[in-house]
């Protein structure tokens, strides 16, 4: 169901992000899916250290800040004493996949039921262009100017693969905003999440592969190109793990 | 009143529990791990009780920062190397106004060092906890029921200033076992109005966080919180002392039990000797520590560790009087004799 009005859950002002970056995107797509619940009152968002940053302004609900990497852990610490409410983090791939692995997949292992934004765009985009965990092979980044040698620097993680070997983990799917389509999916896989959150399945991630074009170098629209030809392949989009049964 | 025998670790936990935390956070290390276990044990008993052994101490610091940051009462536990990781945490935690109660049962460092009891985290606790301008208040306990008396006092600091609060104990408190009493502890736990639990459509939103963009805003901020900071040294400040001692033996925690020993057995010799036990290290009792020092010529200090509470000392009397200090490392508790030797030798200055 296409609205062209902002959702109620976001705040009515200019972001930061850069133009064509997809941050802003996946923050509306949580937003609408936060208001079609009528959850807004009962929801704690906790932004990360990264681009998003300053997340905590955009978002009507509650917010808390966390420290790089520990989202999973502060979401921890707020879910247990509030099992009643819903609490999401909002991390990239810095953030979830390096620095903060270890909150991340004890989180999931324990199954914490608490539901996890991860805006996969393959590079540190707020530091200014570094590789990141998910930089693919041969990417070129600030400090892999000879493109990623995997000898030299390691594999690229697929995060949402890893984590869907964990008992803990309820929902886990890879999604992109690329076209209307890509969008409306990731938009599904997001509520998904929250549903599975609301029955207190267990723990739940959208990894949502999305762009940098400042520090990637390329147009808004190129990007797009890129994350499809190059992306893609590396981080099969679907559903990892599902146990919300139907509905 | 009723007194049991406990533990000092377990101690600390049943007094954090009487007094309403619900929620505790932490992961193993010796010598504090009978913290941990208590709480596994007792938490999942209580109506709304949380216990989450964390994948590290960092994990568990930031789960207090998640529950205190939700407006719920939290705490933490570690030892040393455990407190370094902490350290990140408890940064953010002073960055957002957030209270909480961060037990160190100290061992001996650098490095792994020893799980043998140690003082050598004072410079940790008080100068040096995490990055950024704040402090921390620091209590520091010398006995079983000052860890229950304590672990209240802090929860009480930690919510009436908005700031985490370090219980600054040792492995011989913690391992300790001594008569004690609960008293009255009254349970006064209430969700804090600022918390980011959910506005329920009801107020505006609350946000928990330690960014601030704006240089003006965040040294606004900063000087608001060293406001707090002030009121903290003026009012909590606190010390247990003698009076008119000609020489002054300085010694916070399980030290100052043996300091308390040497003194009296200088005493009974005819030196007019006395004790000066901190009961925080920050703010450090400066006022206490003047009145304690008016009659006297020499300063003792005593510490398991090399000698860190020593600078506050000195600045606590502005280098007017001559400071020595006597310590043992690597796990020993410096015994009485050591202590009265070195105090009549100062004597016989
Ligand atoms: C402890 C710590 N280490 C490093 C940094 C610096 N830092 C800020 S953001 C960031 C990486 C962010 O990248 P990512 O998580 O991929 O998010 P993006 O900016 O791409 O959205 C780093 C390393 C920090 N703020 N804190
Ligand atoms: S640097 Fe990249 S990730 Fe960050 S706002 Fe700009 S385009 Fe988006």
């Amino acid at each position: 169901m296409p609205s062209f009005k902002r959702p109620n859950a976001l705040i009515d002002m200019p972001t930061h992000y850069c133009p064509g970056c997809t941050h802003g995107i996946i923050h509306r797509l949580v937003a609408e899916v936060i208001d079609e619940m009528g959850i807004e009152g009962d929801t704690v968002g906790i932004c990360p250290v990264g681009c998003s940053v300053l997340e905590y302004v955009y978002f009507s609900c509650d917010m808390m800040q966390a420290s790089h990497g520990r989202s999973p852990a502060v979401a921890t610490g707020i879910k247990r004493a509030n099992p009643d409410k819903f609490v999401f983090t909002y991390q990239g791939d810095g953030d979830l996949a390096a620095i903060g692995t270890a909150e991340t997949v004890h989180a999931a292992a324990r199954g914490e039921n608490i539901t996890v934004i991860f805006v996969n765009n393959a590079i540190y985009g707020m530091t200014g262009g570094q590789m990141a965990p998910t930089t693919l092979p041969g990417q070129f980044t600030q400090t892999t100017p000879y493109g990623r040698d995997t000898v030299r620097e390691g594999h690229p993680i697929r995060v949402s693969e890893m984590l869907s070997t964990l008992d803990g983990v309820a929902y886990a799917e890879r999604t992109m905003t690329v076209d209307p389509k890509s969008i409306a999916n990731t938009k599904k896989a997001i509520r998904k999440a929250f549903e599975i959150q609301k029955a207190k399945k267990g723990f739940s991630i959208v990894e949502v592969l999305s762009t940098c074009p400042t520090n990637w170098g390329l147009t808004p629209l190129k990007a797009l190109d890129w994350l499809k030809e190059n992306m893609l392949p590396h981080y099969p989009l679907g559903v990892y793990a599902d146990k919300g049964g139907n509905e | 009143m009723n007194k049991v025998l406990m533990k000092g670790n377990e101690a600390c936990a049943e007094a954090a529990i009487r007094a309403g935390c619900k929620s505790y956070f932490g992961y193993p290390i010796t010598p504090q791990n009978e913290i941990t276990a208590y709480m596994s044990k007792a938490l999942p008993k209580i109506d709304g009780g949380v216990f989450v052994q964390a994948e590290s101490e960092i994990g568990a610091i930031h789960m207090v920062y998640g529950c205190a940051g939700s407006g719920v009462r939290c705490m933490t536990s570690s030892s040393s190397p455990g407190i370094s990781l902490k350290s990140e945490g408890i940064s953010y935690l002073a960055g957002a106004d957030l209270p909480c109660v961060i037990v160190n049962v100290q061992r001996g460092g650098p490095g792994l060092g020893t799980i043998q009891p140690s003082q050598a985290d004072y410079f940790q606790a008080t100068k040096a906890i995490g990055h950024g301008d704040l402090k921390i208040p620091t209590l520091a306990p010398n006995s079983v029921q000052e860890m229950v008396d304590m672990t209240v006092k802090a929860f009480e600091i930690a919510e009436k200033y908005r700031t985490p609060v370090i219980i600054l104990a040792d492995g011989l408190l913690g391992q300790m076992m001594e008569p004690v009493s609960f008293g009255e502890i009254e349970n006064n736990a209430a969700q804090y109005p600022y918390g980011a639990y959910g506005h329920g459509n009801k107020r505006e939103r609350n946000i928990i966080n330690s960014l601030y963009l704006d240089p003006l805003k965040l040294e606004e901020k900063i000087n608001e919180r060293f406001e707090r900071y002030a009121k903290i040294a003026e009012t909590e400040a606190a010390a247990e002392y003698d009076k008119d001692a000609t020489i002054v033996v300085a010694a916070y925690g399980s030290t100052a039990r043996v300091a308390r020993s040497a003194v009296d057995k200088a005493r009974a010799e005819g030196i007019n000797a006395g004790l000066f036990r901190p009961q925080t290290l920050w703010p450090f009792p400066v006022k206490q520590l003047k009145e304690a020092t008016g009659n006297a010529k020499a300063v003792l200090v005593s510490e398991m560790s090399m000698g860190q509470m020593v600078d506050d000392v000195k600045m606590a009397l502005e280098f007017k009087l001559p400071v020595e200090f006597y310590g043992r490392q690597g796990g020993f508790v410096p015994n009485p004799d050591e202590i009265l030797k070195k105090i009549k030798e100062i004597s016989n200055n």
